[in-house]
């Protein structure tokens, strides 16, 4: 069999999650192939902002994964290159409260997520502009998140991928995985793909939002669904946005399941002058038209937060569809139902910041080496089968109750 | 669109937004208005007549006769975008102008001017319009339609090459809109250089208008244009012909050098140009080594033929082709594949003003034929071998066919990239330099220019890609070509289009524009009363 098509690994998706798995897969020493149907970063990866961020995760697993995920990131900042060439920003986070009900709240999270290791120091409402000048006043007052970080997440997968290639990986982009390859034991055995058959004893589902229809090549189920989102880009601005700033509804937002549109301030400026105006959450399938009402209220709140924005132009939005699974927790780990099969998909809106964490985790999974987190939150046979006890279109639910935080 | 049952709107009388007012916007908006239409045509111009028919400014009709004689005073109708057209135009303009301004006057069509859309949707069975109100621009109105006629037209493609950013350098069109709009020239000493047919008359107006014109450089052979193909001769009517053979004449009457088969291959210059170096093509069109030539200016006209307007037509979803030519899709009758959107004019294919208008009157035609009643598509009817209808289409068969054979003279410059250096700025908006690209292209297997965005930032600025498109798509074929000498599957390189794609702003808006539409359309509800 030619040396070609054989390998250790095949990581399928060449998006942040992907990327970062191949990274860390072939600087252990694996032999690692990545296939994409699209090109690299050419899925969620592309739409997102590029948040690291801790500040929005209450104490849970997700939280403990983007604590793991913020210190992996800072690592690979320490390589010379790599700030640069990703835009990587550990510039904080502001989190603020129109009101004084909406500022115990935040406090109370923000005491809680002390508890866990995050850096977060509560800011006066009369300190609020000496952290964010351009803020408007009036505001109750807001928490500091030091560990909040920004890259720009199509360069941070196009980096790991290139840190990966360079120790050994390939990358086929352009190619469509068709087929996952079992023994008559059921155990996976590789992928065909368009141009053939890959064969690998493991194979890493780094889909994203289409994860759900790889789980499926296996028999395997796992509700990956979309969540629309929206992004509004100014003109290139010089500094006017200091640090991601959010308004404290977000985190409810973020954690919510309905369906509805919800949306929530959340602004911050780029290394490379534009302003990013984010966030919006809709389930409407895969639907691409531009819903001006929705990005009507993305400019009304972020002027909420930074009057001079008013007369700022939006040069471009655009949308990307977040992977999400009916609990909001990614799937991370193996799959017992497809042995070989690793899942790495299902992230929501934090792929980019849990990316590097996800990467190292099922590194560790397919050297069968411990791993630095417990899996049991992100086990991806967690759901059950759809029908079983949901109508259709409706998602299914969590089989049971998310397992308490170690903290 | 076949079988869509027309909406219908509170008063009974179908709605048409035309968005453009050049030729093909304002025949459209005449003949849909003939046929009882209700039509509204918002564009960005002060006055309607577009790029074809740019007014000068009102102020400027103060001048002394005498600064006024000096203006050119002639422009060929095939043309996309010559010089001031009015007089030599002529009847054509004077009649179209006047049956515009007539339905105007009546109320029939209402004149949207200096009104900048920036963005276009489908709403409650129709489309919604929005538009910046000039020359503020800071206040947006909303135009409901049951239909809609894209008649945006097109702008300048323009390739890179080493110093085409030096001020001093401005796009052919761009010198012609100063002289048509301003009457102010980009410079005494001009060297005009590109390809296409809008550089002969851009040249001879300059000239015309005072400036030295020290050269026409043009990449394409142009002893094909000036003694006409059998393929040209067949297509074109006697007095386009005539036209074409005018310019020699014009040309020589100036002593403006025309060199043939010649490109720019750099600018020179520290605070503006002050030189360019030019060189002759080979057969296969590489640069003839020994060939370079200095030739001193202090400014440089360029233009590389006219790409479409498509933002507004990909947002709503209309199909459009790359090949042979940038495009909307339409059918016989200017319709897209969108039910209720119409296209003519540069948008679907760009062919010239003359070509404009008539698919302009097929599209105006249709329209009123479908106002009519579900399914009274113009051919449908009974006068659908009409005399009106056979001699729309010949003339636009006959105008396709001449811009055809027009086109296959200027051929496009497929041996562009092998003169850009990596030092070379593509984009401008965002500074990208053509090594940056050619990094992503190798090192990232980037294939398609969305990655090339995403990776570079090629296209994310102010003009979101409009001008380094066709740049960013000849680096995407260079590579690709690499690739296939090479041995591995080419796989051909995306054309603009897919760089625009997801776009869905046609121009910047204010935030607090954004921020303060009407409440209502957050319920998505219907027109308002």
């Amino acid at each position: 069999m030619a040396r070609d098509s054989v390998c250790d690994v095949v990581v399928v998706g060449a998006g942040v999650v992907g990327a970062a798995c191949a990274y860390y897969a072939a600087r252990a020493g694996l032999d690692v192939v990545v296939v994409d149907r699209g090109p690299v970063a050419g899925g969620t990866t592309g739409a997102g902002e590029g948040n690291l961020l801790v500040s929005d995760k209450p104490p849970g697993p997700e939280l403990d994964l983007a604590l793991l995920s913020t210190r992996l990131w800072r690592q690979l900042a320490a390589e010379p290159p790599f700030a640069r060439a990703v835009e990587y920003e550990p510039k904080g986070g502001l989190v603020v409260a129109s009101e004084e009900r909406g500022l115990a709240a935040l406090n109370a999270l923000a005491d809680e997520q002390r508890r866990c290791g995050v850096e977060a120091e509560p800011v006066a409402a009369d300190r609020l502009r000496d952290v964010e000048p351009g803020l408007a006043p009036g505001l109750a007052g807001g928490v500091f998140y030091r560990q909040d970080a920004q890259v720009q997440p199509a360069l941070a997968a196009a980096y790991l991928i290139r840190e990966a290639r360079a120790a050994g990986a390939r990358v086929r982009t352009g190619e469509t995985v068709t087929a996952l390859l079992r023994t008559p034991g059921g155990a996976l055995r590789g992928v065909r793909t368009g141009r053939g058959e890959l064969h690998a004893p493991a194979v890493v589902n780094a889909a994203g939002v289409w994860g759900g229809e790889v789980a499926a090549l296996a028999g395997a189920t796992l509700p990956v669904r979309p969540r629309r989102g929206f992004i509004l880009v100014t003109q290139p601005l010089p500094p006017l946005v200091r640090h991601k700033v959010y308004a404290a509804d977000y985190v409810a937002d973020v954690a919510s399941d309905s369906a509805a549109l919800q949306t929530s301030a959340v602004v911050e400026g780029t290394a490379s002058g534009p302003v990013l105006i984010g966030a919006s959450r809709e389930r409407v399938g895969f639907e691409r038209g531009v819903s001006l009402p929705v990005l009507r209220r993305l400019a009304a709140a972020a002027i909420g937060l930074f009057p001079a924005l008013a007369t700022v132009d939006a040069i471009r939005a655009y949308l990307g569809f977040r992977p999400y699974l009916p609990d909001h927790l990614p799937a991370i780990g193996p799959d017992p139902r497809a042995p070989g099969l690793v899942h790495a998909c299902g992230h929501e809106g934090a792929g980019v910041g849990l990316a590097a964490a996800t990467g190292l985790l099922v590194a560790r999974v397919l050297l069968g080496e411990p791993a630095p987190l417990d899996l049991a939150a992100f086990r991806p046979e967690r759901f059950a089968p759809p029908g079983a006890h949901t109508r259709r279109g409706e998602d299914a639910q969590p089989a049971e109750e998310t397992e308490a935080s170690k903290c | 669109m076949n079988g869509v049952t027309r909406p219908q709107s509170p008063d009974g009388v179908l709605r048409l937004a035309v968005i453009g007012a050049g030729p093909a916007g304002m025949e459209g908006a005449v003949r849909a208005a003939d046929g009882a239409v209700a039509v509204t045509v918002i564009d960005a111009g002060p006055a309607a007549g577009g790029q074809f028919h740019r007014q000068p400014s009102p102020l400027l009709h103060a001048l002394p006769p005498a600064s006024q004689a000096r203006l050119p005073s002639w422009s060929p109708s095939w043309l996309p975008s010559p010089a001031l057209a009015p007089h030599r135009a002529g009847r054509g303009w004077a009649a179209l102008k006047s049956r515009f301004d007539r339905h105007v006057a009546a109320g029939r069509v209402r004149h949207l001017a200096d009104h900048h859309v920036w963005f276009a949707e489908r709403a409650g069975g129709g489309f919604r319009v929005h538009a910046l109100v000039g020359p503020a621009q800071q206040s947006s109105i909303r135009v409901d339609a049951d239909a809609l006629l894209l008649a945006t037209g097109a702008y300048e493609r323009v390739l890179p090459f080493p110093g085409w950013t030096l001020p001093g350098v401005v796009t052919a069109g761009g010198a012609q809109a100063m002289l048509k709009g301003s009457l102010v020239l980009p410079g005494r000493e001009v060297v005009v250089a590109g390809t296409g047919p809008l550089l002969l008359p851009v040249a001879a107006g300059l000239a015309e208008a005072g400036a030295v014109v020290k050269a026409l450089i043009e990449s394409a052979d142009m002893r094909a244009l000036l003694r006409p193909a059998p393929a040209l001769a067949a297509a074109a009517n006697p007095g386009k012909l005539a036209e074409a053979a005018g310019y020699a004449a014009r040309l020589a009457q100036y002593r403006i050098p025309v060199r043939s088969r010649h490109v720019v291959v750099a600018a020179h210059g520290g605070e503006r140009v002050e030189a360019v170096t030019v060189a002759a093509l080979d057969a296969l069109g590489h640069v003839l080594p020994g060939s370079q030539q200095r030739i001193s200016c202090d400014s440089l006209a360029i233009g590389h033929g006219l790409l479409p307007h498509l933002g507004l037509a990909l947002t709503l979803g209309a199909r459009v082709e790359d090949e042979p030519a940038p495009a909307v899709v339409v059918d016989g009758e200017q319709r897209t594949c969108v039910p209720a959107l119409w296209a003519a004019g540069e948008a679907s294919g760009v062919g010239g003003a003359a070509l404009a208008q008539v698919e302009g009157e097929i599209a105006g035609r249709s329209v009123a034929a479908w106002s009519r009643g579900p399914r009274r598509a113009w051919q449908d009817e009974d006068h659908a071998r009409s005399p009106a209808w056979t001699s729309a289409e010949r003339r636009r068969g006959r105008r396709r066919e001449f811009f055809a054979a027009l086109d296959a003279v200027y051929a496009r410059d497929v041996t562009w990239a092998e003169r850009v250096d990596d030092d070379t700025t593509i984009c401008r908006c965002e500074e990208v330099r053509a090594g940056a690209i050619r990094r992503v292209l190798r090192d990232d297997a980037a294939s398609d220019p969305r990655t090339v965005k995403l990776l570079t930032r090629a296209g994310m600025g102010w003009c979101q890609g409009r001008m380094c498109a066709p740049a960013v798509a000849g680096l995407l074929a260079e590579r690709s070509a690499a690739r296939e000498r090479g041995g591995a599957e080419g796989g051909g390189a995306p054309g603009p289009s897919a760089l625009v794609s997801s776009r869905p702003f046609a121009r910047p808006v204010p935030l607090g524009v954004l921020a303060t539409l009407p409440p209502d359309e957050e319920e998505g509800t219907d027109e308002q009363p």
